[in-house]
């Protein structure tokens, strides 16, 4: 069984965190918080399994993590669990992601957390180890991706546009965008 | 103007979405706090609106920040509100948010019930697919009960994706709702062998994972398991398989046996590692459950030991990491494999990853050896110099002591040597375990007699130097606990002290005042043992000076004592104080306290044997449950006499269960026994209340024994001479250090040598003979390992109990599957909150292919609702399971449960694991594989019987084609594997008679392996669409029934492949002789419950028959309705006839029975015939003769061959067959009746006859 799956980044800022047991709000930060402590001080040429965390598991528990650029990747489970086999399929989830993501890199996961959540759930399902194979993983997600696009219709083009617009506004730094904001944003594109 | 307009018509997509919130978040990092506070209120503004967009933005926001660290369990309302949306986008942000922050108390849970149950019965697989990866987070008892029906039902679903997923699902049913474990088993069982690899492999997965807990519950799923193993290709689910098989083994060492050879196999080929790195675990597994006994058992702890030592030198830490520790588990059972690989292991520990250094110290406790021990300790006594990090050399300063102490010490054979080691960890900086060391100086001194006297010279050097050990690094270290140890030794031996006086001014002197308290406590304690000493030692000497000196300074020093905040040392202090007053009074006074104050400090302590306290013997007439004073209630009488019989009781228990020291004073002649009592107990008593005693006990009956005065009076003054000899700069003077025995290394080996004889079983008898005759002799051997004990009491490990916590769910889940359900055992199913939905989909004649499903389950909701006014029972589930419990045989009735039911088949099940685990032949397994393939008879046979000649030449036919494609591959499979056929020396053992008779019968079988049909069903009936075969078999020893396996399958007739065949059900009307066991006696109709027929997947079914007389045939006679694309019912005539041979049972046969029977005289019916069957091999005749397990051979002899047969009725029937050279084949039987010997004669005449 998989007891937890955490993403966090090198400074220990929760990207993803799914808990296969229930722990409340403030034990999981705080768990997030003893495994990136416990992970983060490990250089990244020693070996990816570590003991479990005292707040999560036991003896009984192993944290299995890859590092990948700014990102940490931690299951922790149990010993029912291969531990290459976790360490295999860490790499499948990545895969997966980088396939939905094109390139998949941190602000992925900053953004589109729901998606990733979605992709996990196609993967491991109540802590248990559903799928393995990448491309029925894709085909599944690409589906239900598909079901939604159906759902949305055309209602959705005016969405997409204006989220458009608001991406733009990006890398101009705007603050959180609100509606009085935009008349300007756009006569400042003059037309 | 226009922009404000369109801001107006598209204000709610404005809203904050998802992405902006964490923008947002973002751009805020200075008040974080601030602005999210903002966007809770914002969503809780979006969530009161009434837009199902709004809402599921806003939950998807909620979602985030959970992540965060935000409680949003208020929202669950508007969360279950969005799951219940109907669009797939809205629906996934609600069981997303749910699976994050529901759990099973969240009560919103209660209201999804229904609307659940609707996604999961819905027609979008991904509906479906959302809700139970959601359920799986969340499920509570509730849910788990009321939605058991459903995620079963969604088991038989078409699409692999939600099989998977509800197969998956049914492990969390399981655990909130143990009561569906039973029901449900058989159908998690059958999708072992879905079609789907994902479906497979997520049963297997559940399988494992309920195992583990429970092993020996699954130990019967072991032939499939194995099966699976050999013939997948799917890693993930061979390594679940295979870590399985590794729980399994300890419960049944044949199983392991059976194990070795494909596990082997695996080693050899696979590539993957993951896979690699299971295989040796299981084989681990299997060689520590099978201690000998296995021909290639060395081989393959070779094999292992090879594979992992690759590991270990691969640059991969992982691989290095899990090869150490797989080699750890190795090296319990097996030590001599792995010491080899010391080098490696020792190589290791300079790694720069800590986790492996950690775990190559671990493997490193298990290496050593008398030979090693000190150059291993070396080692990592250098390491630990240069560790850094104080929980590494914290780790390593624990693994020396347990290397060393393991055992009692086993692999010491220079005790100077070890407490020089433990001397020199208490110079360590900063160790956390100071008390470790202590126990083990105290533990050593008191235990090891003979090399005490160098312990107290060192424990008295170490208090001289107290200030060394409490250096400024003391402070966040436990080092200073070595002096409890150091100050106890030297009190409680001062009789080998070099100097007392000195160890007591240091004492007195050093800044002790600094350390804890209950250090402190036994500082004082010893402090007055020292002065009886000096004050015996200089009465003896009439040393008046010294006295008077001593004496001075304790009053001096003690005083300081008696004001200390700690309550006990002052306690201490204040009695010493008085009694070192008293001394000086007497002595004052002109008397000579010496002998009394002796008498203080005689007598010998003994370790305490850990369980000791445990095993104290309740006293006779003890009850510890009966009331100590009287019941408020009773009357004063009776109370007074409880009162007395509990006064006896406390005096007699008070003393053996007393947990702490017990010094034995040597009986005073002048002192009463009766005294002596009453002091002891006080002072037991008062010892028993001090937490900062040691907590040791002592047998009164064996310890009372002098102080060891032989000891006394030994080399005294030897041993300190001898330690500043080889004094060290920079060290302490006296102080022993390590390198002297590094030099001593190399001769070493000849003092051990020396001792070795002496050593191990010598106890103290040997003590004053190692001791005071061989002076030289530095290695004092003898450990006392005599623990003290309740008398009768006997060191056992029978505290050993189930040691999961009371909270486990997995508790409750230790359920026996074997058995088989009774009708009462069935899912619940909720009837009064039907969801009446989609009733336009009731009749449809023909549903379209993606809606089969829910149309099947629609009509099954229908057809329960009309029973249910009926019979209140008949529900879905329930019929189903009722259908379940047909199909595992038991014979049960809607009324009554016949009571014998349960055990007979469990230990039908059983033989079938015994069976598979007595032959070495995967092939055979499949009566295994499938349950209701009924009893393992002792045949390989394939062959019809003759007896349906009409129906022979189609039934070839259609077996060929059925099964050929399976025989293939099953003979292609063992010739990859290179599977021992018959040869089967793994269960050489195991052999019993009739075993022995069985494997020859496989081995005449083996030939013609390639030619049998697994499936003995015979073809009964078949028309243009469906075909019937059947089976009959005796149901169970004891009980006269029969049981009949039908399997109805797609006929080969059929054209076209897509038509939809539904069977309905089956007629069968009793006859005069033959009895249906029905689940609705009412009726002679057996409901099919409208099963789909697919082409390769056959529909089976068991009934179990009633025979009256089992000495004649019988006929059967009965119908098939089924119907055709859902249009009107057909019928498909079936004629059963029964033979005899169809009540006859082979499985009974040995060669002792035989042999008594046949000469008893009780076989009076006797019978034979010749027949001419030219090109018959003999190996052939058996099987015919065999039939299809009715007969079994007993023994055979070249060409000639005994078999026998018990019938349901109980009679018995023999036969002596024998081939002629002339090809002629002669049957000679003998029976207990006439009219079975002769019926069953003519039916294998028949057969023969018919036979190729």
């Amino acid at each position: 069984m998989i007891k937890a799956i955490l993403v966090f980044n090198n400074h220990g800022k929760p990207r993803l965190s799914k808990f296969y047991q229930y722990f409340n709000e403030e034990l999981q930060q705080q768990i997030i918080k003893e495994t990136f402590q416990l992970v983060s001080k490990r250089d990244d040429n020693v070996c990816n399994f570590l003991e479990g965390g005292s707040l999560i598991g036991g003896s009984d528990y192993k944290l299995i993590y890859r590092h990948y650029a700014t990102l940490y990747f931690v299951f922790c489970v149990d010993s029912s669990e291969s531990e290459l086999g976790i360490l295999d399929l860490i790499q499948v989830f990545v895969e997966s992601l980088d396939k939905c993501f094109e390139n998949v890199c941190e602000l992925d996961l900053i953004f589109h957390v729901d998606k990733v959540h979605f992709i996990l759930n196609e993967l491991v399902m109540g802590g248990m180890v559903v799928e393995t194979n990448m491309t029925e993983i894709i085909t599944r997600i690409e589906d239900q991706n598909k079901l939604e696009k159906q759902e949305a219709g055309l209602a959705a083009a005016p969405a997409r546009a204006v989220s458009a617009v608001k991406n733009m506004n990006l890398p101009q730094q705007i603050k959180d965008i609100k509606l009085p904001d935009l008349p300007t944003a756009i006569n400042n594109l003059k037309f | 103007m226009a922009l404000r307009k369109v801001k107006g018509n598209l204000e709610r997509m404005f809203d904050k979405n998802l992405t902006d919130l964490v923008r947002g978040i973002r751009n805020n990092k200075d008040n974080e706090g601030k602005y999210i506070a903002q966007c809770m209120d914002e969503i809780k503004a979006e969530l009161r609106q009434e837009n199902f967009a709004v809402k599921a933005n806003a939950v998807a926001k909620l979602t985030y920040l959970q992540m965060l660290g935000y409680d949003i369990s208020w929202a669950g309302f508007n969360i279950v509100e969005v799951m219940s949306s109907s669009k797939f986008t809205y629906k996934r942000i609600g069981y997303l948010a749910a699976s994050q922050c529901f759990h099973q108390d969240t009560e919103v849970v209660m209201l999804t019930t229904n609307m659940i149950r609707k996604d999961l019965n819905g027609q979008n697989m991904y509906d479906a697919g959302t809700a139970l990866t959601g359920l799986a987070c969340f499920i509570s008892a509730d849910l788990a009960r009321d939605l058991a029906n459903d995620v079963m039902t969604l088991l038989s679903s078409t699409k692999p994706y939600l099989r998977k997923k509800a197969v998956l699902l049914l492990y969390k049913v399981f655990l909130k709702f143990p009561e569906a474990l039973r029901p449900a088993f058989p159908r998690l069982k059958e999708k072992l062998e879905d079609p789907d690899p994902g479906v497979q492999s997520a049963a297997v997965n559940v399988i494992c994972e309920l195992a583990r807990k429970n092993p020996k519950n699954y130990l019967s799923l072991a032939p499939v398991f194995f099966k699976l193993m050999t013939s997948s290709t799917n890693n993930w689910m061979l390594i679940k398989i295979i870590k399985l098989f590794g729980a399994l083994t300890p419960l049944e060492p044949r199983l392991g046996k059976k194990l070795i050879e494909p596990l082997t196999n695996l080693i050899h080929s696979t590539s993957a590692m993951s896979l690699l790195y299971e295989c040796i675990n299981t084989v681990i597994a299997v060689l520590i459950s099978i201690s000998s006994g296995m021909p290639n058992h060395n081989a393959s702890i070779q094999l292992c030991v090879q594979k992992l030592r690759i590991l270990i030198e691969d640059s991969d830490q992982n691989l290095k990491y899990l090869g150490l520790l797989a080699m750890g588990r190795i090296l319990g059972p097996h030590p001599k494999a792995v010491q080899p690989h010391k080098d490696l292991v020792l190589a290791c520990l300079d790694d720069k990853d800590e986790s492996i250094r950690i775990r190559a110290l671990d493997l490193l406790y298990g290496m050593v050896s008398k030979k090693t021990v000190m150059e291993i300790v070396r080692r990592l006594m250098t390491h630990m110099d240069r560790a850094e990090g104080t929980f590494y050399r914290d780790e390593l300063l624990q693994k020396i002591i347990q290397i060393c102490s393991q055992n009692n010490y086993q692999y010491i054979t220079n005790f100077e040597w070890y407490i020089s080691v433990l001397v020199e960890l208490c110079r360590m900086e900063s160790s956390q375990h100071g008390a470790l060391i202590a126990a083990q100086l105290m533990d050593v001194a008191i235990r090891v007699g003979a090399v005490r006297e160098f312990t107290v010279g060192q424990m008295a050097l170490l208090l001289e130097n107290a200030h060394l050990l409490l250096g400024p690094a003391a402070a966040n270290s436990s080092i200073a606990e070595v002096l409890f140890a150091a100050a106890w030794i030297c009190g409680e031996f001062a009789h080998l002290l070099p100097n007392a006086r000195n160890t007591l001014e240091a004492i007195v002197r050093g800044r002790l005042w600094s350390v804890a308290g209950h250090i402190q406590a036994v500082i004082v304690h010893n402090l007055v043992k020292l002065f009886i000493r000096i004050v015996v030692t200089a009465e003896e000497e009439d040393d008046a000076d010294m006295i008077n000196e001593v004496t001075a300074l304790l009053e001096e020093r003690l005083a300081t004592w008696s004001s200390s905040a700690d309550l006990e040392v002052q306690e201490r202090a204040v009695f010493a104080l008085q009694l070192v007053c008293l001394v000086r009074d007497k002595r004052a006074a002109g008397l000579k306290l010496g002998p009394e104050l002796a008498l203080l400090t005689a007598g010998e302590l003994n370790p305490v044997a850990p369980k000791a306290q445990k095993k104290v013997p309740v006293p006779d007439g003890l009850d510890l449950d009966a009331w100590m004073n009287a019941p408020p209630s009773e009357s004063e009488g009776s109370g007074d006499e409880d009162l007395l019989s509990g006064g006896d009781l406390f005096f007699r228990s008070e003393e053996p269960p007393s947990p702490s020291v017990g010094r034995k004073n040597r009986k005073a002649q002048h002192i009463s026994e009766e005294d002596i009592m009453q002091r002891r107990a006080a002072r037991l008593q008062e010892q028993a209340n001090n937490p900062y005693y040691m907590k040791t006990t002592s047998n009164r009956s064996s310890t009372r024994s002098s102080p060891k005065t032989s000891l006394a009076n030994l080399n005294v003054d030897e041993i300190p001479m001898q330690a500043i000899e080889l004094d060290v700069p920079l060290t302490i003077p006296g102080m022993t250090s390590l390198s002297k025995y590094e030099m001593v290394d190399g001769d070493g080996d000849n003092k051990k040598l020396r001792h070795k004889k002496s050593k191990k079983r010598s106890k103290r008898k040997n003590l004053a003979l190692s001791s005071s005759e061989e002076e030289e002799a530095p290695a004092p051997l003898v450990i006392n390992t005599d623990a003290e004990m309740p008398e009768g009491a006997i060191v056992s490990d029978d505290d050993d109990r189930d040691n999961r916590p009371l909270d486990d769910p997995h508790r409750a889940l230790d359920i026996d599957l074997d058995s088989p359900l009774s009708p009462t055992e069935v899912l619940p199913v909720l009837h009064h909150r039907e969801a009446p939905a989609a009733p336009k989909l009731k009749r449809s004649s023909k549903p379209a292919s993606s809606t089969v499903d829910a149309a099947k389950s629609k009509t099954k909701k229908d057809k329960s609702r009309k029973s249910k006014k009926k019979e209140k029972n008949g529900d879905l589930l329930g019929s189903e399971q009722k259908e379940m419990a047909l199909d595992i045989g038991a014979s049960v009735t809607d009324s009554k449960p016949k009571p014998y039911a349960n055990g007979v088949d469990g230990k039908k099940t059983h033989d079938d694991i015994e069976f598979w685990l007595s032959t070495s032949d995967p092939v055979e397994q499949p009566p295994e594989a499938e349950p209701e393939n009924a009893p393992a008879a002792a045949d390989a046979t394939q062959k019809s019987k003759a007896t349906k000649k009409s129906s022979k030449e189609p039934k070839k036919e259609k077996k060929s084609k059925e099964t050929s494609k399976k025989v293939s591959k099953k003979s292609s499979r063992k010739s990859e594997l290179n599977l021992p056929l018959v040869d089967g020396a793994p269960s050489s053992d195991l052999r019993t008679p009739e075993g022995v008779d069985r494997r020859d019968y496989e081995v005449a079988n083996g030939h013609h392996a390639s030619n049998a049909t697994p499936d003995r069903h015979k073809l009964l009936a078949e028309d243009s669409a469906v075909a019937v075969s059947w089976r009959a078999r005796p149901a169970a020893d004891g009980l006269k029934q029969i049981r009949l396996s039908l399997s109805f399958s797609v006929s080969s007739q059929l054209s076209d492949s897509m038509t939809d065949i539904r069977l309905v059900r089956l007629h069968l009307p009793d006859t005069s002789s033959l009895a249906l066991t029905r689940v609705n006696a009412t009726s002679s109709d057996i409901d099919l419950e409208r099963a789909l027929l697919s082409p390769g997947a056959p529909v089976k079914k068991a009934l179990t028959v009633e025979v009256q007389d089992a000495t004649v045939p019988h006929k059967l006679r009965g119908a098939l309705y089924y119907s055709l694309n859902g249009g009107s019912e057909r019928v498909l005539p079936l004629k059963f006839e029964v033979s005899v041979l169809c009540c006859l049972s082979g499985a009974g046969a040995s060669r002792e029975a035989f042999s008594e029977l046949v000469s008893s005289g009780a076989l009076t019916a006797r019978s034979a015939f010749t027949t001419s069957c030219p090109d018959i091999s003999f190996e052939q005749l058996l099987r015919v003769l065999c039939g299809d397990g009715s007969f079994g051979v007993v023994e055979r002899v070249q060409n000639t061959a005994s078999l026998y047969a018990a019938s349901l009725s109980g009679h018995h029937v023999c036969l002596l067959t024998k081939l002629k050279d002339s090809g002629g084949v002669c049957v000679d039987g003998k029976a207990s009746d006439g009219t079975l010997l002769a019926n069953a004669l003519d039916v294998l005449r028949a057969a023969l006859t018919a036979a190729p």
